[in-house]
């Protein structure tokens, strides 16, 4: 990985888990697996204090521990997963919109705590909700409705079972021969008359001595399952919302409905990499389309056709039979989306002309400096000076072909050309760097206002328990005039810059998305061909 | 020598024109310094997106990151090392301990990363400490009678003792009962009260070493009593 996600990695671990597990994770970085004792020697920490620390992110999926060739256990920073916690608020709305509040309580409680039970998760949600429930004053509602959400959750793999990885156990080896249907089965769960998860251990049992809870038969195999986030689950949906989105911008809403259907269709059939998908047919489609889109046959017709033509070549025609066969094309759609990002980054950085010039090359392929300059209408120097600056910032690139073996400058070609994959790389490390330097930022911003937040915070406190008490207004007042005017102007401005910095953060996580996606089947493209 | 077939302005071995200067245009000088570190903005950054969808997803973010910062998986490092003893530091945030609240489920972590606490034994007040071996001192006299008395009464001790034993490994909570054969044996516990009123307290904290050791076989049951 590159040095700018390596801070971006540690700057997340320092926010998300502290100092120690910011030098850990910097220390397992930079010099790949570790076992334990290394790992504590070099870091300078207490034995205590990596070992818990390893303990945390293990559970949360951040560091993966395998037995090396010698025996000895070594501990693994995974580096992507790490990235994608700033992704999670994502994942979460992502689950909301699916599913519901319930289900964006669960998928916030398990990404929370990276692997939970089952019987634990659903008990706090529906606990959560009630609470919200009850202050809102609507009738509570009963743990079966949460684990309904979660079974739903699973059915459609946005939840799994985690593989025991522990190197140790014999277990690992029959947990990963399990076939790929199992990892999602979800065991059934009592719940009692009352709505709550039934404990198999009530609580005055649990004091009873050691030996009891041994020999008992509490602890069953169901019990001992843990479940986590199914990441690539959610990068699939968003992977494909992106392309429902890039095809409603580009032709509209009811294209985008139709292609939706289509996907959400092939979703099931196809192989979850696949860049493109099984074909469905036209009476398939038709059927599946939501009826509140309101289209009819003939119409939806029209537009597979439309969409089938569109230079994007997102959808295309794959037979006649059943009215016509039709297949998304995954890695076209993301080839066209992550084109799009790119010629807006060198609109932005380099004005429309540049991006004319750009254009060109993108359609052309391999151009002469001669060619550019007559086929995007630039005057000469204009366009060689917007050519060179391009190349220098590496938007470009250039072959040479010699007509001679000696390749003098004379007697050479010189092409320009643009290589996307190129592009799209040098584009994720600057999105890494801004990412870190807003990340950067943010702190800086929270260190240097340290006092008047924790002010505010205070006051905060104790207006929230004057309410609680039910104390005058006056009173309310006195205490909310702790703060100037001129803090207050202070403290706005403080959460303004920090609002806009997370937002930052935020949607340049998207376009590495959709970088990151594009290359990715990129390369899975290079391995089949 | 080297310099041959270059003339003055021309330190490039391919046609100039080619670039686009035309001839006899001065060539622009060699940057010698490195790029400033934050050069001036050409375009201005375009706004950041704005509607609904991310205004939820930023509210979800900065909540999630509140609260992961307070639960126990989130160590503040020990940044400064305190001079002295604050009053104020009890109402210092995040200087509680909050991660003893994480129980994990040691089956699915390395045996390695287990953290071996020293555990305190709780004893019972109303439960005698188990004294392995009673060390008493060998009776000096020869009184024959006296002797056998002793003797007697250590056979009853000890009978005693077992019982206690066999108790305690089967419930611990049958207090009841005990008191009750404690009362028909007043004689041991006086004794017993005797030994321990030269080591008054530590006594009840004594740890025979038996534990000792197998702490990786007890841990995962849970305290030990």
């Amino acid at each position: 990985m590159s040095k700018s996600a390596d801070k971006v990695c540690q700057l997340l671990l320092r926010e998300q888990f502290g100092v120690v597990a910011e030098k850990i994770g910097c220390h397992l970085l930079c010099k790949g697996p570790c076992p334990l004792r290394w790992l504590t020697a070099e870091v300078g920490l207490k034995l205590d204090q990596v070992r818990k620390m390893l303990c945390f992110l293990i559970q949360h999926n951040l560091v993966i521990y395998e037995k090396n060739k010698r025996g000895i256990l070594e501990y693994r920073m995974a580096v992507e997963p790490t990235l994608w916690r700033c992704r999670f608020p994502k994942y979460i709305y992502c689950a909301k919109t699916l599913y519901g509040d319930a289900a964006e309580l669960l998928v916030e409680e398990m990404l929370h705590h990276g692997q939970v039970l089952m019987n634990d998760v659903v008990q706090r949600v529906t606990n959560r909700l009630n609470e919200a429930l009850r202050e809102s004053g609507h009738p509570e509602i009963s743990a079966r409705v949460v684990y309904d959400k979660f079974c739903s959750l699973a059915r459609t793999h946005f939840i799994m079972r985690c593989t025991t990885t522990s190197a140790e156990t014999e277990n690992s080896t029959i947990q990963a021969s399990e076939n790929e249907h199992s990892q999602y089965e979800v065991p059934s769960m009592e719940i009692d008359g009352d709505g709550r998860v039934k404990r198999k251990r009530s609580s005055d049992e649990s004091d009873q001595p050691v030996k009891r809870q041994k020999t008992g038969e509490t602890t069953t195999k169901e019990e001992k399952i843990y479940w986590r986030v199914n990441f690539d689950r959610f990068h699939q949906h968003f992977r494909d919302q992106a392309i429902v989105a890039a095809i409603a911008s580009k032709v509209d809403k009811k294209a985008s409905e139709v292609l939706r259907t289509m996907l959400r269709i092939s979703e099931v059939k196809s192989a979850s990499h696949a860049p493109v998908t099984t074909p469905v047919s036209f009476t398939e489609i038709l059927q599946a389309l939501p009826k509140e889109v309101g289209l009819t046959r003939n119409v939806t017709e029209q537009y597979l056709a439309l969409l089938s033509e569109d230079s994007t070549e997102i959808v295309s025609k794959m037979g006649n039979s059943g009215g016509g066969m039709y297949s998304v094309n995954i890695y076209k759609g993301l080839i066209s989306i992550c084109k799009a990002h790119i010629e807006s980054v060198v609109q932005e950085r380099f004005g429309s002309k540049s991006l004319r010039i750009f254009r060109v090359l993108l359609l052309k392929k391999h151009l002469e400096q001669k060619q550019i300059e007559d086929l995007a209408m630039v005057p000469a120097k204009e366009a060689k000076e917007i050519l060179y600056r391009m190349f220098a910032q590496r938007f470009i690139s250039i072959t040479e072909i010699s007509k001679t073996p000696d390749h003098a400058p004379s007697r050479t070609f010189y092409l320009f050309t643009v290589n996307l994959q190129q592009v799209a790389r040098m584009l994720i490390q600057k999105c890494y760097q801004a990412m870190a330097n807003a990340l950067i930022k943010r702190e800086s911003e929270l260190m240097e206002h340290r006092r008047l937040l924790d002010k505010q915070e205070r006051v905060d406190a104790i207006t929230a328990t004057l309410e609680q008490t039910g104390a005058d207004e006056a009173q309310k007042e006195e205490v909310e005039q702790m703060i100037t005017p001129a803090e207050k102007t202070q403290l706005n401005q403080i959460k303004e810059t920090r609002n806009k910095l997370d937002q930052a953060e935020l949607q340049l996580d998207d376009t590495i998305f959709i970088l990151e996606t594009f290359l990715f089947y990129t390369e899975q493209e290079t391995c089949v061909s | 020598m080297s310099g041959r077939g270059r003339g003055k302005g021309k330190s490039v071995s391919f046609n100039v024109e080619a670039l686009g200067f035309g001839k006899g245009e001065a060539l622009p000088t060699a940057t010698l310094q490195p790029p400033p570190l934050f050069p001036p903005q050409e375009f201005k950054p375009v706004p950041l997106l704005h509607g609904d969808d991310w205004e939820y997803t930023l509210a979800l973010k900065q909540e999630f990151r509140a609260t992961i910062r307070k639960s126990p998986y989130f160590i503040h490092g020990n940044e400064k090392k305190k001079d002295i003893e604050r009053y104020s530091d009890k109402y210092q945030i995040g200087n509680h301990d909050a991660n003893t609240e994480w129980t994990p489920d040691w089956e699915r972590f390395p045996e390695e990363l287990r953290i071996k606490e020293k555990k305190v034994k709780k004893i019972k007040s109303v439960i005698k400490p188990i004294i392995p071996a009673r060390k008493k001192k060998p009776p000096q006299d020869v009184d024959f009678e006296k002797t056998l008395e002793i003797l007697e009464k250590k056979e009853e001790d000890t009978k005693v003792e077992e019982d206690v034993k066999e108790k305690e490994g089967e419930e611990e909570e049958d207090e009841e009962d005990d008191d009750e054969k404690k009362e028909g044996e007043e004689e041991e516990i006086f004794e017993e009260d005797e030994l321990e009123e030269e080591t008054d307290y530590i006594m009840s904290y004594f740890d025979n070493g038996e534990g000792y050791g197998d702490d990786d076989d007890d841990a995962d049951e849970g305290p030990i009593y």
